[in-house]
């Protein structure tokens, strides 16, 4: 390397060591502010406060939770359990719905299409803050828990949310349950069978009886043989609110709905471009083959689509995800909720937007790496 | 210690919360809000803006209320003119976070007053403008008349308020259970409680009232039960660390009470500029002494603020008494209540 302005090399090093620094001094200036403001504004700084007791009331949770008695830690993780349950959700219901909306679109029922056409272009067009706020207000004006629905035996449909009886949990459910994903291992084998005697006679062996005595006969065997115990907690009404059974509340049902809905009309977008991307010559080709319009959608075109499709998906996941955020605008404790009430009873803002911070990039970048893994697994083998 | 402050702060590079802080100015008062202030020609007040009696626009757009007159009469003790107010609406979520980096420049929105608040998020309350409580407000159709009957009913109350706080202890002392919605947007969480969503609607008792005297015709279908089960002492505050600010801020609602005292109002104030003769009155219009020249403002700063605002009690009878609040513990202590004003001398 000669030591002149002329020298590529040269001139490239002194431009990242410009660059870095100058982000280096850029994060040291930040923090150091920040820093030196805490100290002169007396403001408490660290994470001690995960361990103290929290009275931050909790209206759902999939953990046990007192309040003040359990503590921020897990008030947080409780908040982080419930965004993942509304994203979880979110995800699989407007993967299907968009799916089933983007080929809709593409149907040659006019009907059919226009529908998908109108509910796309409509809603996709309206902030989803407003309309969680619709759906939220279109769920208040059920009827109260006094004067519920009461479509089914045990089943309440109210303002305070769908009221739903369970089963009490007892041991043989649980070996019930193992039995069941016995079977799911069982019905894999089956497949591959079935594949293999096709792939050797060109004919496949009829598969549904034993799938199905796989998969609902060994765990019903099962459940029998330990005595088929069988409790059923039934909700009912006792002085506010029904006791008993699960319930799904009214602003859990708002925040999905308003995602699954509002996200839908981008995936069915992606879908149909997708599908459309595919030459029209498999279509043809696959039509003179004599297969039905169903299989060639099913076993053609959808796994070409596919390589078009996911990588936009992720991005749609993402903003569902963070789009859940939108929670605390009606009433459902997420992460963003819970993470707001202790920053605010305890002051430390700095460390509770971190956690915030922390938790959505946990999910996103999630997302982001079994996306990416899905992409490479099905992209076209180049030999 | 050190190790989490850095960690936080590593974290937080991007958002840079507090960067845009006050810096300490060379010249000046020695107050660098005051200087701020006095630079810009406008006081900026956080209020809430949506609670009737504290802050709240009226048909004219001009904020109406007793924290919002509270901001006046800063603004008519520091710059002699009450009009000189900026309302920055806050929330309960970012009020704190507003305060703290010198958006506002006092906070005056039914705060309350707490050793947690005032230990750890570097803010000082100047004193109290309103004693307050955590009530309840419900349905008469639910047909309870006490807070005691409330075992399993549902609550709506705003995240991040103090009122969440006074609920869980309580219920945890009666050994009670309920399910909380925790609803931040105001309006939201009223139309939650009205369409039966809640059968309960918790805040302080004031905010309860107010709620219910714009009701309308509706307003007898809601009970407010007797209970008030915490102290809510609701106050302006100030950032830690400007001790001249905070003492102007401290005093200036002491002049308003000590005006109701002795018997000054806006109204017989230039009669007794001339005519007073009662030392302690002279002192506080600044016909004698120096007490504003020693808060490092004008010397007739109270003037100012009782001849524009008014004092406590007209104060009290513009904002809180339409709601029909009766104004109990926050009368005088010469009349049995808890406003008391140390001596201006």
């Amino acid at each position: 390397m000669r030591l002149s302005w002329s020298d590529p090399r040269l001139r490239n090093l002194v431009w990242q060591i410009l660059i870095i620094g100058a982000v280096v001094l850029a994060g040291w200036y930040l923090a150091h502010n920040t820093n030196r403001n805490l100290e002169q504004r007396h403001i408490a700084t660290g994470f001690g406060f995960l361990g103290q007791a929290a009275s931050i009331p909790i209206g759902e949770s999939l953990l046990s939770y007192t309040p003040s008695v359990s503590t921020y830690g897990r008030a947080l993780l409780i908040g982080v359990l419930n965004t993942l349950k509304v994203a979880v959700a979110g995800v699989v219901l407007a993967t299907v719905l968009g799916t089933l909306v983007g080929i809709a679109r593409l149907s040659p029922n006019w009907l059919l299409s226009r529908i998908a056409a109108i509910y796309v272009e409509t809603v996709r067009d309206i902030p989803v803050l407003l309309q969680l706020f619709f759906w939220y207000g279109l769920l208040q004006t059920l009827p109260p828990p006094r004067a519920a629905f009461h479509p089914l035996p045990g089943v309440f449909l109210s303002n305070r949310g769908v009221k739903l009886p369970t089963i009490a949990w007892h041991a043989a459910h649980f070996w019930a349950l193992v039995a069941f994903l016995a079977g799911c291992v069982l019905v894999w084998l089956i497949g591959r069978a079935a594949d293999r005697r096709q792939a050797a006679t060109g004919r496949r062996p009829r598969t549904w009886p034993t799938t199905l005595a796989a998969l609902l006969g060994l765990p019903i065997l099962v459940w029998l043989g330990l005595g088929a115990p069988l409790h059923v907690d039934m909700p009912a009404l006792h002085g506010f609110n029904f006791q008993g059974g699960i319930s799904i509340t009214p602003e859990y049902a708002a925040l999905l709905t308003g995602l699954v809905v509002y996200t839908a009309t981008y995936i069915a977008e992606i879908v149909r471009s997708g599908i459309q991307a595919v030459a029209a010559g498999q279509w043809e080709a696959a039509g003179a083959l004599g297969l039905p319009r169903g299989l060639v959608l099913r076993r053609i075109v959808l796994p070409q689509a596919l390589r078009v499709i996911v990588p936009p998906m992720t991005s749609q996941y993402l903003n569902l995800v963070k789009n859940s955020s939108l929670a605390i605008a009606i009433g459902y404790q997420d992460i963003v909720s819970i993470a707001d009430t202790t920053l605010n009873q305890t002051g430390q803002s700095i460390e509770g937007i971190a956690i915030i911070m922390a938790v959505y990039l946990t999910f996103s970048l999630s997302i982001s790496l079994f996306m990416n893994w899905y992409n490479a697994h099905i992209a076209l083998v180049e030999r | 210690m050190m190790i989490g402050k850095t960690a936080a702060a590593a974290a937080l590079v991007g958002l840079a919360l507090l960067a845009g802080g006050t810096a300490a100015r060379a010249d000046g008062s020695g107050s660098p809000t005051l200087d701020a202030v006095r630079a810009r020609g406008q006081l900026v007040c956080g209020v809430s803006g949506d609670v009737a009696g504290f802050s709240l626009p009226d048909s004219k757009g001009v904020m109406q209320g007793i924290d919002a007159d509270g901001c006046r009469a800063i603004a008519a003790a520091v710059l002699g003119d009450a009009n000189k107010v900026k309302f920055t609406p806050v929330t309960t979520q970012n009020r704190f976070t507003a305060l703290q980096s010198g958006e506002i420049d006092v906070l005056l929105a039914e705060t309350t007053w707490t050793l947690g608040r005032e230990a750890g998020l570097g803010i000082e309350f100047t004193g109290v403008n309103f004693y307050d409580g955590t009530g309840f407000l419900v349905k008469k159709a639910a047909g309870v008349n006490s807070a005691k009957q409330l075992d399993g009913a549902t609550i709506c109350v705003q995240p991040g308020t103090s009122t969440e706080l006074a609920i869980a202890d309580y219920f945890r002392a009666q050994k009670m259970k309920f399910t909380p919605i925790e609803i931040q947007d105001l309006q939201q969480i009223r139309a939650a409680f009205l369409s039966g969503r809640c059968d309960v609607y918790s805040t302080d008792s004031s905010a309860l009232a107010a709620f219910r005297s714009t009701q309308g015709d509706k307003a007898t279908d809601l009970v407010l039960l007797p209970e008030l089960i915490s102290k809510e002492p609701l106050g302006p505050s100030v950032r830690k660390g400007d001790d001249k600010w905070f003492d102007i801020v401290r005093w200036t609602g002491f002049a308003m009470l000590t005006a109701e005292e002795e018997g000054v109002d806006s109204k017989n104030i230039d009669q007794l500029v001339t005519s007073a003769t009662n030392p302690d009155v002279r002192r506080l219009l600044g016909l004698d002494g120096d007490l504003g020249k020693q808060l490092g403002i004008d010397n007739k700063f109270a003037y100012n603020v009782i001849k524009q605002v008014g004092n406590s009690e007209e104060v009290w009878n513009r904002d809180i008494a339409p709601m029909s609040v009766p104004r109990g513990i926050n009368q005088l202590w010469t009349k049995g209540g808890l406003m008391y004003a140390p001596p201006m001398r």
